[in-house]
């Protein structure tokens, strides 16, 4: 069989291996998959209201940047928490099925975003509720996408091995991405950090690069050519340890889960 | 043309206890300055298979003998080409159809119908192939109007006939199995049967583990009989399982 068919094999496969994941979680319930969106709607309203107040700042100026924030977090976040479970949770099929490991990783990655495609919805509400503007340069989320998709790809690759290897890392990497939520401008404004502090608080952190290439272009801003910069070279700095690390591991793979 | 050829093929099994598999034994070990180093790399060793040197040709139907343990199921995952093996070499040219578990993929909340998809797509059959198949499948397993129903609600041996229906419906190159597939009721196993022996038939080669001194007899042309995860005897089906049986 040609690779390119193969590719394509794995590809379809992982679709609708992560469609049943959205499926299952959902399954009986009368609402379905749209759970998401609404939880997703009513954590933002609550959480705006209560830091509105102790930030004060004013609703339309706050709400725009909490809910792109939060949604597009929640994308990077869970994927990466999730992709730790990546070869764990597929355990049966790695051990029957000589599919390639990248349905596996792929399934997350899809499966985390057909759920950012669910809270997307909230995003256009929000800004059309508080009467935001959003310019063209909402197209740069695309470009931003592709390059925060590759991130993440590399890192469920690689997570997922290092965790079905050594199973303390799943928890270390949950307890790891709280701590990132809070010293990753999520929740409060990336001006709010004092100048002399901002090249080690934001710098030097690549989520917060990759948060910037998603949200900004919907905050009347563009991503600085820093933020670009950083977030593809620790994309490509990312394939490469990983691509060396599963050529020397991968065929371990299914002894270790 | 399938063809598989063990060159002195061995698979270890790493065990790692909770010691061993959790991140901070390994940081401890540093620190400790290999006080503790014993045991270096902190795992025990499985030596599951040793030293198996083979060729299965085209047309063979070979049957593994062995006592639990004895790397039946071991060798059955590297022909699946999911144990890559450690030392020597396995060469295997040929498609795999694994029947080893008939059920890998069933989700009993999805309807019979999502399920004939999904397993079948793990099969490796595209979706219009199995859009192709879908009726036959459905009045193979006499679900009838069950099909659009949750695999929850099913009986057991509905559920093994949803699965043995789908599963069967392939075109091996090189079929694994485990034991013979018998599903369902008096009447239901004659069909399956037939079924069975059909596909087994149809196969290029055939790998089968099994207790059985019957089946291996019936089915196989060859018999290959494991012992501690080494070859203790490979000859013609009879030869072997009247050694094996006594």
């Amino acid at each position: 069989m040609s690779s390119v068919i193969q590719v394509q094999r794995a590809a379809s496969l992982s679709r609708m291996l992560a469609w049943e994941d959205v499926k299952q979680a959902y399954r009986r319930s009368a609402i379905g998959p749209f759970w998401i969106t609404a939880s997703m709607g009513v954590q933002i309203a609550t959480m705006s209201v209560v830091f509105g107040i102790i930030f004060k700042t004013p609703l339309f100026d706050y709400l725009p940047f909490l809910a792109t924030s939060i949604i597009l977090w929640g994308f990077i976040s869970s994927t990466v928490v999730e992709g730790c479970m990546a070869f764990i949770n597929a355990e049966a099929m790695i051990k029957q099925l000589d599919l390639s490991f990248f349905v596996h990783t792929f399934r997350v990655v899809i499966k985390n975003f057909i759920t950012l495609g669910h809270n997307f919805i909230l995003i256009p509400l929000v800004m059309l509720v508080m009467l935001h503007p959003v310019g063209w340069q909402a197209i740069l989320f695309i470009p931003g996408l592709v390059v925060v998709l590759a991130n993440l790809s590399w890192m469920v690759v690689i997570l997922g091995m290092i965790s079905a290897r050594f199973r303390d890392v799943p928890q270390t990497i949950q307890a790891a991405m709280t701590i990132i939520y809070f010293i990753t401008p999520v929740m409060w404004q990336p001006s709010l950090v004092p100048a002399g502090a901002s090249h080690w608080l934001l710098g030097l952190n690549p989520f917060y690069h990759l948060l910037q290439l998603l949200r900004l272009p919907f905050l009347s801003g563009v991503p600085t050519l820093e933020n670009w910069l950083l977030s593809l070279g620790f994309a490509i700095a990312g394939w490469l340890v990983t691509i060396v690390t599963f050529n020397k591991f991968g065929k371990r793979i299914a002894f270790w889960v | 043309m399938s063809h598989i050829i063990f060159d002195s093929v061995g698979v270890d099994f790493p065990i790692f206890n909770a010691n061993g598999r959790s991140l901070t034994s390994r940081v401890l070990e540093v620190a400790t300055g290999g006080r503790l180093d014993k045991d270096p790399s902190g795992h025990v060793l499985v030596r599951s298979l040793q030293d198996l040197n083979f060729e299965i040709s085209n047309g063979e139907r070979v049957g593994l003998l062995g006592h639990n343990g004895a790397g039946k199921s071991t060798l059955l995952r590297v022909l699946s080409r999911v144990y890559h093996p450690q030392a020597g070499k396995a060469k295997i040219e040929g498609r795999i159809t694994s029947l080893i578990d008939i059920s890998l993929g069933i989700n009993p909340e999805a309807t019979g119908r999502e399920n004939i998809f999904l397993r079948g797509r793990l099969l490796g059959l595209s979706k219009p192939e199995i859009e192709q198949k879908f009726d036959e499948i459905v009045a193979f397993s006499e679900l009838g109007e069950f099909i659009e129903m949750p695999v929850r609600t099913y009986s057991t041996g509905m559920h093994l006939r949803l699965a043995f229906a789908v599963s069967t419906v392939v075109k091996p190159e090189i079929l694994l199995m485990d034991e013979w597939l018998s599903v369902g009721d008096e009447s239901f196993m004659h069909k399956a049967e037939a079924r069975l022996t059909a596909l087994v038939d149809s196969a290029q080669i055939l790998v089968i583990a099994s207790h059985s001194r019957d089946l291996i007899e019936k089915t196989c042309t060859r018999a290959i009989w494991l012992e501690h995860g080494q070859i203790k005897m490979d000859g013609t089906a009879s030869a072997v399982s009247a050694a094996y049986f006594g």
